[in-house]
């Protein structure tokens, strides 16, 4: 039967899965998705918990993530088109320095 | 044999479906086949969401997440037209940094797998009093503009602040 | 035989069946309508020689375009190339599954318990529609960017910012109704608007909301990408735009996909304006006949609109969107719920 526990641990497994694509991938769009993979892992766990708990709060908090992670994603493209158009890189590599 | 329950083989097919697609996003090279393999991820996200009784929320993922984060992420890829990076690790790790990210990556699933299996081993609950007002988009809705509302009112004014925001940041210099 | 092949089962499968294959003889009939109704407009009499009054037309139209040679670029992405017509289609066909198009039938008494006339009813159904046509964006977009041409990227992006654009007036239309029914589930929208003021004039919405029925058409044409607001794939302008590389069946899934999308709009505006399957001198069981008429009606003005009015140039069109649309979107949509309070 399914149990928290299953949502749970796959939840852990896609947050490390977007943890390290955004430590260790070179190029600032697939950085952008993999913490797109985070906030959707803990969306999972907050609708599972709200769901054990027989409450429909986790359903209103996902509502509230997805708002955020959607400003933050749009402000997120602007600044790397922004930076894409300085130096015609995607590699965060690029901008190591503390010039513009 | 015995009964297989319907929900563990959906919650499975669904489960590996997002899990392979996001081992793909970030082990892709190319930006946008990673774009469109999040969208996959996405989908089978939100038949998850299903499984648990959150519809709205199961749709609400396709309309924002699928549907127009995405988008906006595709435009950006086609019009930065943007090539594949040289390398896939920082080069400070070495020649054999791939191998040591891989590990490394395992290292940190295989904790957060083990930590969050050891918190609850109890079945959600299927008493029809418990889930029946769950997936009533009604009762989102009355947490949404009583309890909640303070929260509503204050990410309608960061959606216009990051609206504003990227514009603004985005604008070529006249 | 196994407990879960009964009458009920295999009613409902052949009901999916049928749902589907209509879907896509109604776009093989709109093409029909399309033509003839062309031709009277600029005054000649259009395909009459292939069947009666040229009703075949669009079946030979069809094996002409089997038998053509599929061609790709040698620059394309070959995967996302082939997979763009795909997700079109898919879109547009199953955005039609969560709608009603009538009341229960009992077949003359063999189905027990009585068929309900959809594919499925979910309780969000209205979002679902909105969910699937905004999925339809990629089909575009990617067609556009995988053809690796200059007319196909430019006509796939703006089809898509065109259609993103608009989406926000049809959500808002579509949340002017809701309020008004209290309910996401098309079934019970429909079912509010059972019933007559005086006895003479339906309790449809459009009554009530005439200003977001038109708000919520225009948005529709312009989602489907249709005249007057077509110009993604301008034959003068864009060569054909987003589907310029394509060839043979893979055109032919594209051009599907767009009336399909027709049709899905057309039925979606009946069901939540037009009361659906309601109307008078037919039994229940018949209401799929009104259903027809009203949607055939629509997609109707579809046709007329696209051969009677010029087309908007780009930024005319989104200017359009945003500057003017969405305001009177949002407009509607207040003054609704202020109305829906201060009245009960």
């Amino acid at each position: 039967m399914l149990s928290l526990n299953h949502f749970l641990v796959l939840s852990g497994i896609l947050f490390s899965i977007g943890t390290a694509g955004v430590f260790l991938r070179r190029n600032l769009i697939t950085i952008l998705l993999s913490i797109e993979i985070m906030l959707n892992a803990v969306n999972l766990t907050f609708v599972a918990v709200g769901r054990y708990l027989g409450t429909v709060d986790g359903q209103i908090i996902t509502f509230f993530v997805m708002t955020v992670a959607a400003a933050e994603a749009a402000v997120g493209l602007a600044l790397v088109i922004s930076l894409f158009r300085h130096r015609q890189t995607l590699s965060p590599d690029a901008f190591t320095t503390l010039r513009w | 044999m015995p009964a297989i329950s319907l929900h563990l083989v959906a919650f499975y097919a669904f489960a590996a479906i997002a899990v392979v697609a996001s081992l793909l996003v970030v082990g892709q090279r190319n930006p946008m086949h990673s774009v469109m393999l999040l969208i996959v991820s996405f989908g089978a996200l939100s038949g998850l969401y299903v499984l648990l009784d959150a519809p709205f929320t199961a749709v609400t993922q396709i309309i924002v997440y699928a549907g127009a984060i995405m988008v906006l992420f595709l435009f950006v890829v086609m019009l930065l037209n943007a090539h594949t990076e040289d390398e896939m690790v920082p080069v400070a790790l070495g020649p054999h940094g791939m191998k040591i990210a891989v590990v490394l990556s395992i290292a940190l699933a295989g904790e957060a797998v083990w930590a969050f299996s050891r918190i609850s081993t109890s079945v959600f609950s299927t008493d029809p009093g418990v889930t029946g007002p769950i997936s009533s988009v009604a009762r989102i809705g009355i947490g949404i503009f009583t309890t909640h509302a303070f929260a509503f009112e204050v990410t309608s004014i960061l959606i216009l602040v990051a609206m504003v925001g990227a514009v603004v940041i985005a604008r070529r210099e006249p | 035989m196994p407990a879960f092949i009964n009458p009920t089962v295999i009613a409902h499968l052949v009901l999916i069946f049928a749902v589907m294959n209509m879907l896509v003889l109604s776009s093989a009939f709109m093409v029909w309508m399309e033509r003839k109704v062309c031709a009277y407009i600029q005054d000649r009499v259009g395909p009459n020689r292939v069947g009666f009054e040229g009703l075949l037309q669009p079946f030979a139209d069809v094996f002409k375009l089997l038998l053509k040679e599929e061609l790709m670029p040698k620059a394309a992405d070959k995967f996302l190339f082939v997979i763009a017509p795909i997700i079109s289609v898919t879109a547009a066909l199953t955005a039609f599954s969560v709608i009603p198009f009538g009341t229960q039938i009992t077949l003359f008494g063999l189905l027990d318990p009585p068929l309900r006339l959809e594919v499925t009813d979910v309780n969000v159904g209205i979002l679902v529609v909105f969910a699937i046509t905004s999925m339809g964006v990629y089909g575009i977009v990617l067609a556009g960017w995988s053809s690796n041409s200059k007319y196909s990227l430019l006509g796939g992006l703006r089809s898509a910012a065109q259609m993103i654009s608009y989406e926000i007036s049809y959500g808002l239309a579509l949340a002017s109704v809701v309020m008004l029914a209290g309910s996401l589930s098309l079934r019970e929208i429909v079912m509010n608007q059972s019933g007559y003021w005086w006895h003479l004039i339906p309790r449809w919405y459009v009554f009530l909301q005439p200003l977001g029925f038109l708000i919520f058409f225009t948005a529709g044409v312009a989602e489907t990408n249709r005249a007057p607001f077509d110009f993604p794939e301008a034959e003068q302008e864009l060569v054909a735009g987003y589907h310029t590389e394509y060839s043979s069946m893979s055109f032919g899934l594209f051009f599907l996909a767009e009336y399909v999308n027709m049709v899905t709009v057309s039925a979606v505006a009946t069901s939540l304006y037009l009361g659906g399957w309601l109307g008078p001198f037919l039994p229940d069981w018949l209401g799929w006949i009104w259903f027809l008429i009203k949607t055939l009606a629509l997609l109707f003005f579809y046709v007329w609109m696209r051969w009677t009015l010029p087309r908007y140039r780009y930024d005319q069109l989104m200017e359009f969107g945003w500057k003017y649309l969405l305001p009177v979107a949002i407009v509607n949509l207040v003054i609704t719920a202020a109305l829906v309070i201060w009245l009960g």
